[in-house]
């Protein structure tokens, strides 16, 4: 009992942070249509700004956490936004309206390039953080075995539900979100309308970025570890994530995102860690047969 | 009038969520005629095709078409089925051609089941073997005889994209013919056509009915043309059938003004 | 574009790049005294900032016209290609034979025909069919351990397992697309990027079979008929060098490889030009332009595309037996995402669907680490930079020019 609980935490933290991640996934998927495959190396690159802002900040002695952790918030999703902008103006803005495949293999030229960018300038070496919360409330003790939720999840849950909030308020009643939602209906129409389509996609992006950058902050601070590759995991878990929860759909991202984390974590638990990426993309294939439109999803409804 | 029916619609309703888009339409179109399905925008005249032709499935209703004495159910089959063994072909309102291809080879893909069966699927024609040869070559001769009657001839080996707008039109129309099919579904034909095209196709369409002994279903907004070759028209509106009948009868139905001029003031 | 707004557009670039380098390339995470450290190196920013902008002036300086399909001489190149493949043929088999050929560069050849082979395969898939498969590599481990595993248990030689490798791998082929090919295109490129990460996870765990990260090792070499190229035939038999008189060394071993890679090419050359002529690849190529259209015409597209899917496959799988039997010894590492994304770039920068341009460009990528080792680091960074140059600017590819698959005039 007390290991499933402490596994159910594990997975709540893990799964918060693919949601997040998901995000991106979805909603640049619900405003264009396409799949970005450099989503992932968004969110490695939102950790890496945050291990440099930490190591920084060290060197300068920033000793205060509070106020170290809101310069490296601010650090990660200001570098990372910019760089999930730079990304759609180079690599998809010039391919609208161009053949079927142009944009999918842009994106992973994208997403081999950003891999192979960080590793050369980083080094292919594992990056270690030293940890930066500690401790954490003792929730229950079983046959010696302690039931833990540390800090840091809380952390990690906490920011993640504040986002989602902001987010849902945003896209429901801000300009923007209008805007974004008319984009997804009918881009040409969106246009005649004077909304900017080009300026509504592109802070689709940044805000993709954005949520991924605070993801992979909490990576770096959650596992400690990272390296140039974690975003092709990640990112495709994410994506999992995102067709579990009905690709398009927000709240679907994020119930996906929890799913997916506590599926990895129950199966890493119980079973084998080295089969965990195994058993999340035997998901992938298994909603993708049965159940395309995901759980929160409408069927896409062909447009002959 | 030919009195053998081709194809029996009953009670066709395809709902999208809260809409409503046919409504328990039923009609039935008979071997060898043209038969025009017309209504304003939005009545549901492509909906219909898109059901007959197998894209969607239907909420209820049944779609029963003739063909060697027994009623194939398109309803339940897919729609590559419904093309292959029911021989339905169809047009697309906004022409979808292969634009990267030959103009040769668009008509040659839509010989793909003959081709293919000759090609002992591949396996044959990979190895040189079987009447694979042959076969290419009456595909081609066939393509060849419709290039002509459509008057693309000089354009076969140029990319179908690159034609202009009519012969694209026209090209559209010889692709689906060369699948050699019982019914042919034509969804507005005639859109985007200047007069001189516009009277072409209705020659072309007179053509294929003569000659090609088949039956054509049309969705068409030019009522020269509609007007001109058709032997039935099922007027929609709403999703609904309003009225049913030949030109003339059509042209002095009042529900028919009604519904294009709008209600008159009271 | 006018002075002004170049300089205007320069600088904003200029901008950006100061913004995207400062924490990436302005900082390096080193390793200090057991933990990690970090180091600025600001200069770096410098000089990154300066390329961006003159970059970006050079662009604008470039004469502004249309995208165009199609580069100057590929018309010559399209109307002479019996005779250009000809000669391509007589100079390969010739090459082993050349002054101033080496066993180095004979090895070299063998691996440019091997993702010449692996290019033109996935080409019929990405090309062809428009099916974006990123997990290619994993039907070419698919074959490979296929033959190492049926040398090891079952003592099969090459010759026996190749069918063996090439058709296991259209089976796992068949198996994965069947349902995800009647989904979007983009899904088949997610799953199939995962399949190919998978492929290898399992490759490395599953150690009792696979040999996990150790891999398998004496792996048999192909024979000429049954004659063996090495110094003594196990089991007292005579070797080629006997049978043939000649003294025996090993370069011939090498030289037959490069055959055996040749043919082999060349069979995936003639198999996948004949089926393009075919109603089944020309199925594949109006699948591409447009599905709907297909279905409308009787085409049932979950069936073209898992064709185009089992052949890309199954030529992997030949290709991966290949490389079992040339290295003699395999392991997970060899069959990363970074040897997919290798062959999509063949295949994306050659031109999709140019048999060709597969040729140019797999030479290109494969000898690009020979004009500098320094340069190797680079390659994949210039592969991904290269995808999106070439999406942008000449999305067709570099060899991009179509020769129809029927003619009316010829005919």
């Amino acid at each position: 009992m007390s290991y499933f609980l402490q596994q159910l935490i594990n997975g709540l933290a893990l799964g918060a942070i693919y949601g997040l991640i998901a995000i991106g996934y979805t909603m640049v998927y619900g405003i264009i249509g396409m799949i970005n495959f450099a989503h992932g190396e968004i969110y490695m690159i939102g950790a890496f700004v945050s291990l440099i802002t930490f190591l920084v900040l060290g060197l300068v002695g920033i000793s205060y956490i509070p106020l170290a952790l809101t310069i490296v918030l601010i650090s990660a999703v200001g570098f990372t936004s910019f760089y999930g902008w730079t990304v759609e103006r180079i690599a998809y803005r010039p391919l609208r309206g161009s053949f079927r495949l142009a944009p999918l293999i842009s994106a992973i030229g994208m997403s081999i390039f950003l891999q192979n960018y960080v590793q050369l300038l980083q080094g292919a070496r594992v990056k270690t953080l030293p940890p930066v919360i500690q401790g954490g409330f003792q929730l229950m003790e079983t046959n010696g075995f302690v039931v833990q939720v540390s800090y840091l999840q809380l952390m990690i849950v906490g920011v993640t539900v504040a986002l989602m909030a902001g987010f849902t308020v945003m896209i429901a009643a801000t300009p923007l979100g209008r805007a974004q939602r008319a984009c997804e209906q009918d881009m040409t129409m969106a246009a005649l309308l004077g909304i900017n389509v080009d300026r509504t996609i592109s802070t689709t992006f940044v805000i993709g970025a954005a949520l991924a950058a605070v993801a992979g902050m909490m990576v770096t601070m959650y596992y400690g570890v990272i390296d140039f590759f974690i975003g092709f995991l990640a990112g495709m878990k994410a994506f999992t994530a995102a067709v579990l929860g009905g690709i398009g759909s927000l709240p679907g991202a994020m119930l996906g995102g929890l799913l997916i984390g506590l599926i990895e974590a129950f199966w890493s638990g119980y079973f084998s860690s080295a089969y965990k990426d195994v058993a999340v993309f035997g998901i992938l294939i298994l909603v993708l047969i049965l159940r395309p439109s995901g759980l929160l999803g409408r069927p896409e409804i062909e447009k002959v | 009038m030919n009195a053998a029916p081709l194809l029996d619609v009953d009670a066709l309703t395809m709902r999208f969520g809260g809409l409503l888009a046919v409504d328990t339409l039923s009609f039935t179109a008979f071997k060898h005629d043209i038969t025009a399905i017309i209504g304003p925008n939005g009545a549901g005249k492509t909906t219909v095709f898109n059901c007959l032709t197998g894209f969607y499935r239907p909420s209820a209703g049944r779609l029963g078409l003739h063909r060697d004495d027994r009623i194939m159910a398109l309803e339940r089959m897919d729609g590559w089925r419904i093309a292959r063994d029911g021989g339905v072909a169809r047009t697309f309102q906004n022409i979808r051609l292969f634009p990267g291809m030959t103009v040769l080879e668009n008509l040659m893909v839509a010989q793909h089941k003959t081709l293919m069966r000759a090609s002992g699927w591949t396996l044959g024609g990979l190895f040189g073997i079987g009447p694979y040869r042959g076969a290419e070559k009456a595909g081609i001769e066939k393509a060849r005889l419709w290039l002509e009657r459509i008057g693309l001839l000089t354009s076969a080996d140029l990319d179908a994209g690159t034609l202009p707008y009519g012969a694209q039109r026209r090209l559209e129309i010889a692709r689906a013919m060369c699948t050699d099919p019982l019914l042919l579904c034509l969804d507005e034909p005639a859109a985007g056509l200047n007069p001189r095209e516009s009277a072409e196709l209705n020659q072309l369409l007179l053509a294929i009915r003569e000659r090609d002994k088949i039956g054509i279903l049309l969705i068409e907004h030019d009522m020269k043309v509609v007007m001109g070759i058709s032997d039935r028209i099922v007027v929609l509106d709403y999703g609904r059938k309003i009225a049913e009948g030949t030109p003339a009868e059509i042209r002095a139905n009042p529900a028919v003004i009604k519904a294009y001029l709008g209600e008159p003031e009271a | 574009m006018k002075v002004a707004a170049l300089a205007k557009e320069s600088a904003f670039a200029a901008f950006v790049a100061l913004i995207l380098a400062i924490p990436l390339v302005g900082f390096d995470t080193v390793e200090a005294n057991g933990g990690i450290g970090i180091e600025s190196r600001m200069s770096w920013v410098g000089i990154a900032v300066l390329a961006v902008f003159l970059g970006r002036i050079a662009i604008g300086l470039l004469p502004r016209r249309a995208p165009s399909l199609v580069l100057p001489g590929t018309g010559f190149l399209s109307r002479h290609i019996r005779v250009l493949g000809i000669c391509g043929i007589v100079v390969a088999v010739a090459l082993p034979f050349l002054p101033g050929s080496s066993r180095y560069l004979v090895d070299l050849a063998t691996t440019v025909l091997i993702y010449i082979m692996l290019g033109w395969g996935l080409n019929v898939v990405v090309g062809l069919a428009g099916l974006l498969n990123l997990g290619y590599v994993a039907f070419y481990a698919v074959g490979a351990y296929a033959f190492a595993l049926s040398a090891q248990y079952f003592h099969l030689g090459f010759w026996q397992a190749l069918p063996i490798s090439g058709a296991l791998a259209a089976c796992v082929g068949i198996l994965l697309g069947f349902p995800i090919l009647r989904l979007r295109g983009d899904y088949l490129a997610i799953v199939t990027l995962g399949f190919g990460e998978i492929t290898r996870i399992i490759l490395l765990n599953w150690g009792t079979v696979t040999g996990g990260p150790n891999g398998i090792n004496d792996i048999p070499r192909p024979t000429f008929f049954g004659l063996p190229l090495a110094a003594n035939a196990p089991g007292g038999g005579q070797t080629f060098a006997q049978f043939f008189g000649i003294p025996y060394n090993a370069g011939q071993r090498i030289i037959f490889l490069y055959f055996v890679i040749l043919v082999l090419a060349l069979g995936t050359n003639y198999v996948t030009v004949r089926l393009r002529r075919l109603p089944i690849g020309r199925a594949w190529e109006a699948l591409r332009e447009d599905e709907i259209a297909c279905r409308a015409l009787g085409i049932n597209p979950t069936n073209v595309k898992l064709s185009a899917f089992a052949i890309g496959a199954l030529l992997a799988g030949f290709a991966g037996a290949f490389f079992a039997t040339r290295q003699g010894f395999i392991s997970p590492e060899s069959f990363s995402f970074q040897e997919s994304a290798t062959v999509l770039a063949i295949v994306v920068l050659g031109g999709t669907g140019s048999q060709l341009g597969v040729v140019i460009a797999a030479i290109v990528l494969v000898t690009l680490p020979e004009f500098g080792r320094e340069l190797v680091q680079f390659r994949m960074l210039l592969f991904g930079a290269a995808m999106i140059a070439i999406m942008v600017w000449r999305p067709r590819g570099i060899m991009a020019l179509r020769t129809p698959s029927v003619r009316l005039s010829s005919s």
